[in-house]
């Protein structure tokens, strides 16, 4: 086997071993909290699959995760993590509803605009922050995005509470059904919102963004060795800055798209985790736009499926926490395992009697011997 | 006068949270891990810690040794879950600051999963009492603040000093901070860096699920999901802020405790206050003081974050 095939074959066994492991790891939780472990795989994976309402549904829950992982995957690659999509959902849904019931009886080609403007603008806010914290204080971004989140949830129920509140609701904490002109249409009869065409498009414009264009080259560079770029002349701190300025617009957007296409009213708990999950569909996706697409779908039938199994077989809705747990440690340890040259090449050597052709391991033999003698 | 003690005294019972998290993180990263699970370490601390004398006492009052037996057992989980993020950062070199997300996800979320299973709803247990101690605690006003809390809060401020002995004038200290410091020369005078990194993520991320344990039985008495609500992170951001020093990371967990309590203070008060706005005070305060202090942190482990690779040359 040459050199090259077996830099292969070693990627693959390690991305199948690490897909087995988070299998493993997982049944052992789902055992551990009393369930049976083939039907609840069954039914967390497959049987959301079997009919078009089922469909339907884990889309929907794709819609957002793909927003938002498109735009950590955009920080993340400038250098910078962005675990605010939360914070910054919310900041999204709290602008969007602002416009909606501060506007009514605008025509819906200039309400419903300016109101996923005004979540995109409130999304980038809330990534401008910890951004320019970072890039003039160097304070950490996995601090300050946090801190953030747990301010914007006391923002959104603030809210919610007060100058949002539907007087007639009886107490509620929840908006009024906001006007027709903020809606998102439906496709068909499904519940499915144009939102998914949205996140499939930005997937594309994000591709271009990224590896088609001179600022996405920027902002790459900017991510993959700060002072190499600044030593090219790059603007490092602007770049970054700028990089989770558009990750939070995208986390802003996609409260937009769950308020406008799903609930139509701002109620509690919007956000439902998607801006953590984001950073998992971003990983898991591979940080490339056409890798988060199919994740995104992948991760939205996960917290389908959890939350049917949840209300069916009594599994625990955590599930869907502790999967995400599990899937970012073991990628980011395969990842690892696999760019690491020292092993695959120690592995290689180790099996030489299986896998290495005679000469090839007189050429190893040889080598070893030359590099003793000097 | 009475409001001004009794926000005290609430702060110097419930800062042990924050400090013992934050002296466990303090190790971690003296060592050059730093460890975003904490967050996670806390929650599975806190689920067993109320795991144990519920399922003795069924929610009523227990021996005080099942107490002392959840602490073990939370000092246990934290460790091992310690070691699980040194296979994957130490071992595997991943980088730290996603994994520690990692698994804080999965903490949280077993712990949650996991309290489903094993308790189920809301259910709660009585607190750990606290202790006078005899004289001291008459003092007007002094006593009512520092002599009369439960017997792990006086313990952790025992600590305090302790784990300045440990960091500085112990062999293991000093092993620890060349490790966070200078890798390569701690390997050359014959230290097992990973080894030592280990060793700090166990000892640190066991105090960091005691911590969490006294969450759930000395302060709430109760587990619940959102419990943690962020001090694991505000832990990490006291670090920062005490400069990866003991004495200074009291000072920050007081503070921060302090601001914690305002809200229930103010609560209690009845004033009619956007209660949401004292929540958020704490947070707010993390950023603010994060930005003032992250620009000079030439007192950070110089290494802190980066993995150690004995094959690569540099």
């Amino acid at each position: 086997m040459t050199e090259n095939s077996f830099k292969i074959v070693y990627k693959l066994s390690v991305a199948v071993l690490a897909v087995l492991i988070a299998i493993a790891i997982s049944a052992i939780v789902l055992a551990v909290v009393g369930a049976n472990v083939l039907d609840a795989f069954y039914m967390i994976v497959f049987q959301p699959l079997t009919s078009i309402g089922h469909i339907s549904e884990v889309l929907l829950r794709a819609i957002p995760l793909c927003i938002v992982a498109l735009g950590v995957c955009i920080a993340y690659r400038s250098g910078i993590i962005n675990i605010g999509g939360e914070g910054q959902m919310a900041m999204g849904v709290i602008a969007f509803t602002g416009v909606a019931l501060a506007m009514e009886g605008l025509p819906i080609f200039i309400h419903l605009p300016l109101a996923i403007l005004a979540a995109i603008l409130g999304g980038a806010l809330w990534g401008f922050i910890p951004g320019i914290l970072k890039a003039k204080l160097k304070v950490s971004e996995l601090l300050s995005t946090v801190m953030l989140n747990y301010i914007a949830a006391q923002l959104y129920s603030l809210c919610l509470r007060t100058i949002y509140m539907d007087p007639a609701g009886g107490g509620t904490p929840m908006s009024k059904r906001l006007s027709s002109s903020v809606f998102l249409s439906r496709i068909g009869r499904t519940p499915i919102h144009v939102g998914l065409i949205f996140a499939l498009i930005l997937a594309v414009l994000v591709w271009l963004l990224m590896w088609k264009t001179t600022l996405g080259y920027k902002m790459r560079a900017a991510g993959s060795g700060a002072r190499a770029a600044r030593y090219g002349g790059i603007n490092v701190a602007f770049y970054v800055t700028l990089a989770i300025s558009i990750s939070g617009a995208f986390a802003g957007l996609a409260g937009a798209v769950e308020i406008g296409g799903v609930h139509r009213r701002m109620i509690e708990g919007v956000t439902n985790g998607y801006g953590f999950a984001g950073v998992v569909v971003a990983l898991f996706g591979g940080l490339h736009p056409f890798g988060i697409i199919p994740a995104a779908f992948f991760f939205g039938l996960m917290k389908y499926g959890v939350m049917r199994a949840a209300s069916q077989m009594g599994i625990p809705a955590n599930m869907v926490d502790v999967i995400q747990g599990i899937t970012i440690l073991v990628i980011v340890t395969a990842q690892m395992i696999m760019s690491n040259t020292y092993l695959q090449a120690r592995i290689r050597r180790n099996l030489g009697k299986l896998i290495l052709t005679k000469k090839e391991r007189e050429e190893i033999a040889q080598n070893r011997a030359e590099g003793g003698a000097k | 006068m009475n409001f001004v003690v009794q926000l005290l005294s609430m702060t110097m019972s419930f800062s042990v949270a924050l400090l013992l998290a934050s002296l466990g993180e303090m190790f971690n990263q003296r060592a050059g891990v730093f460890n975003l699970g904490c967050e996670g370490v806390m929650a599975m601390g806190a689920f067993v810690g109320m795991l144990i004398p519920f399922t003795i006492g069924q929610g009523g009052a227990v021996s005080m040794w099942w107490y002392v037996l959840s602490y073990v057992v939370a000092a246990f989980v934290g460790a091992l879950l310690g070691l699980l993020f040194g296979v994957i950062t130490v071992t595997f070199r991943a980088p730290q600051g996603i994994a520690g997300i990692g698994l804080q996800m999965f903490g949280v979320g077993l712990a949650g999963a996991l309290f489903r299973t094993f308790v189920g709803g809301t259910q709660s247990i009585p607190t750990i009492p606290k202790l006078a101690i005899p004289l001291l605690s008459k003092i007007t006003y002094i006593g009512e603040i520092f002599f009369n809390l439960n017997i792990v809060a006086y313990l952790s401020y025992i600590f305090v000093p302790v784990a300045w002995l440990i960091l500085f004038k112990t062999p293991w200290g000093l092993k620890i901070r060349a490790v966070g410091t200078h890798p390569r020369a701690a390997d050359s005078m014959g230290i097992n860096v990973n080894r030592t990194r280990y060793e700090a993520l166990a000892f640190g991320s066991a105090l960091a699920s005691i911590s969490g344990c006294f969450l759930s039985t000395a302060q709430a008495g109760l587990f619940s999901d959102t419990m943690i609500a962020g001090r694991g992170f505000i832990a990490v951001a006291l670090v920062y802020f005490g400069h990866w020093h003991p004495l200074q990371i009291l000072g920050g967990a007081l503070l921060f405790t302090f601001a914690q309590s305002l809200q229930t203070g103010i609560q209690s008060l009845g004033i009619s206050f956007p209660y949401e706005l004292l929540v958020m005070l704490p947070y707010v305060l993390v950023v603010v003081v994060l930005s003032f202090t992250s620009r000079n942190d030439t007192m950070a482990p110089a290494q802190l974050g980066k993995p150690f690779n004995r094959e690569i040359r540099t």
